[in-house]
């Protein structure tokens, strides 16, 4: 019996291999001038998670992009960030994007949480002859579990070993410096509003002591992109909330430079 | 010239064929799509609550169908699987509804054609515009025929009763509760055969399958509604009538 696949990524590989990532096959070399994006942070509270990233795309000593979205739906219950190689990155969430409406679609259900999970450690799998030619790519993935009512975080290395996360994470060139502003302010029972908090301050503590990831920027109106998801569903937030989340940061630290 | 043994002429396949196929089709229950102000709705009457008649094909494109389940649930999964492949290709927006009424048509025509059994299908694309005037909906028929219908269509066993009652009681830019109430009576005119022709049926959330292309919503408009949400809304539609 041969019904068909309900994985997108499956019947391209078939129809269209051409169109999947990483299939142009080898590179001569090592690829190094190319656009990268640094850091992401996720933090759960109970009943659901927040993602946050920053916007700035780095090329070697130049700043790229500063206004780049590294945050994605991936679907109604979950999201998705990327930090490395932007190109690489972009076109990785967009097939996810893909494979996990494409389920959808077919079986009429959604897929669980960890069954997304794992269809991104595939991908990102997919990747690991164009990471070892230097256009390497990891995704944080975080989402909505209606099994456990909880907010639930899984990220991974070039080679998609799969970890998951129940407090906080982050990825990227100043996920470091990130983690270390999580570590002193992470509670087990933080509100929503204070999860958002915390990412954007962890962000701007990352901004603080790595090149590669930027602040918010003020003068240009660009603040980081927050998400929240719970059982109501994703929800990015607008630049209307995140900006008195940056004012009241930015307040706070020049009243404490410590922060 | 002799003619070889079991000889049928192209008209004579054609017509068996066809005849097969409306047999078959005419054995089913009806399927009504209908524009209302802020969409499309689709109604079926269907008594299994996992196997669907309606389906979200894309963002603004959705699929009803009567029949065969197999068939038009192969054709289903093959114009999901061709929307997503165009949309990741181009962008989301270039996928249109015209491109899969046509492959559609392609592919029925050819099996119509090439095999012995004809798909003993019928199947409405449709696709919710900005505006009502930009909307549109496409019958295909088991031979690959193709059409575009303004306002509303019906498919399937008594698709000619309910098509009288669906031109008698259409209105354009309706609510949706009045689409509903014009659907679901169209629907309760036309008895299948095989059920009491008493006129006494009673359609409510436990039979009808009830999606809608709202243009209203953000990116995927197609939406279902079942269970106490159609309830209500089918109570609404008894006060509006």
């Amino acid at each position: 019996m041969t019904p068909g696949t309900s994985s997108f990524t499956d019947f391209l590989s078939q129809s269209a291999p051409h169109l999947l990532p990483g299939a142009r096959g080898g590179l001569p070399g090592p690829v190094t001038e190319v656009a990268h994006g640094t850091t992401i942070v996720a933090v759960t509270f109970p009943g659901g998670v927040i993602m946050a990233g920053d916007r700035r795309a780095t090329q070697g000593h130049m700043i790229a992009q500063r206004d780049v979205e590294k945050v994605h739906h991936a679907d109604d219950f979950s999201c998705v960030g990327y930090a490395g190689t932007a190109g690489v990155g972009a076109e990785l969430i967009r097939l996810f994007q893909v494979e996990l409406e494409h389920y959808e679609k077919i079986e009429g259900a959604t897929l669980s949480l960890d069954a997304k999970a794992n269809r991104l450690a595939a991908m990102v799998k997919g990747n690991l002859p164009m990471a070892l030619q230097g256009l390497a790519v990891v995704p944080l993935f975080a989402g909505y579990d209606p099994d456990m009512d909880a907010g639930r975080i899984f990220s991974y290395d070039i080679a998609a070993a799969k970890s998951e996360e129940r407090t906080y994470e982050s990825i990227g060139s100043g996920s470091v410096f990130a983690k270390g502003s999580l570590k002193k302010r992470f509670r087990a029972d933080l509100t929503q509003a204070d999860a958002a908090r915390i990412a954007v301050e962890a962000l701007y503590d990352a901004a603080d002591d790595d090149s590669a990831t930027g602040g918010p920027d003020t003068i240009r109106r660009l603040y980081p992109i927050v998400a929240a998801v719970t059982s109501d569903g994703y929800r990015r937030y607008g630049d209307d909330e995140v900006e008195p989340v940056v004012t009241a940061i930015i307040a706070d630290r020049s009243t404490s430079a410590g922060g | 010239m002799t003619m070889p043994f079991g000889y049928a002429s192209p008209e004579q396949q054609v017509r068996d064929k066809s005849e097969y196929a409306r047999k078959g089709i005419a054995r089913g229950r009806s399927v009504v799509v209908i524009t209302y102000a802020d969409g499309i709705l689709f109604v079926a009457e269907n008594p299994s609550a996992t196997l669907h008649k309606i389906s979200e094909i894309y963002d603004r494109i959705a699929f009803a169908a009567v029949g065969k389940y197999n068939e038009f649930e192969n054709l289903r999964t093959a114009g999901i699987r061709l929307m997503d492949s165009r949309g990741y290709m181009y962008d989301r927006r270039d996928v249109t509804s015209r491109a899969l009424a046509n492959a559609y048509a392609q592919t029925l025509g050819a099996i119509f054609t090439e095999s012995v059994k004809p798909y003993e299908v019928e199947i409405v694309v449709a696709e919710v515009g900005r505006s009502s005037d930009d909307d549109q909906i496409y019958r295909l028929t088991f031979d690959g025929s193709i059409a575009d219908e303004r306002g509303f269509v019906a498919i399937g066993g008594a698709s000619d009763q309910v098509t009288t009652s669906l031109k008698e009681h259409h209105r354009d830019g309706q609510p949706l509760a009045e689409a509903l109430r014009v659907a679901v009576q169209a629907l309760t005119v036309s008895v299948p055969p095989g059920l009491p022709q008493n006129g006494e049926r009673v359609l409510t959330e436990a039979n009808l399958e009830v999606g809608m292309l709202d243009r209203t919503r953000a990116r995927r408009q197609f939406r279902r509604i079942a269970g106490t949400a159609l309830a209500e809304l089918l109570a609404q539609t008894a006060t509006a009538s």
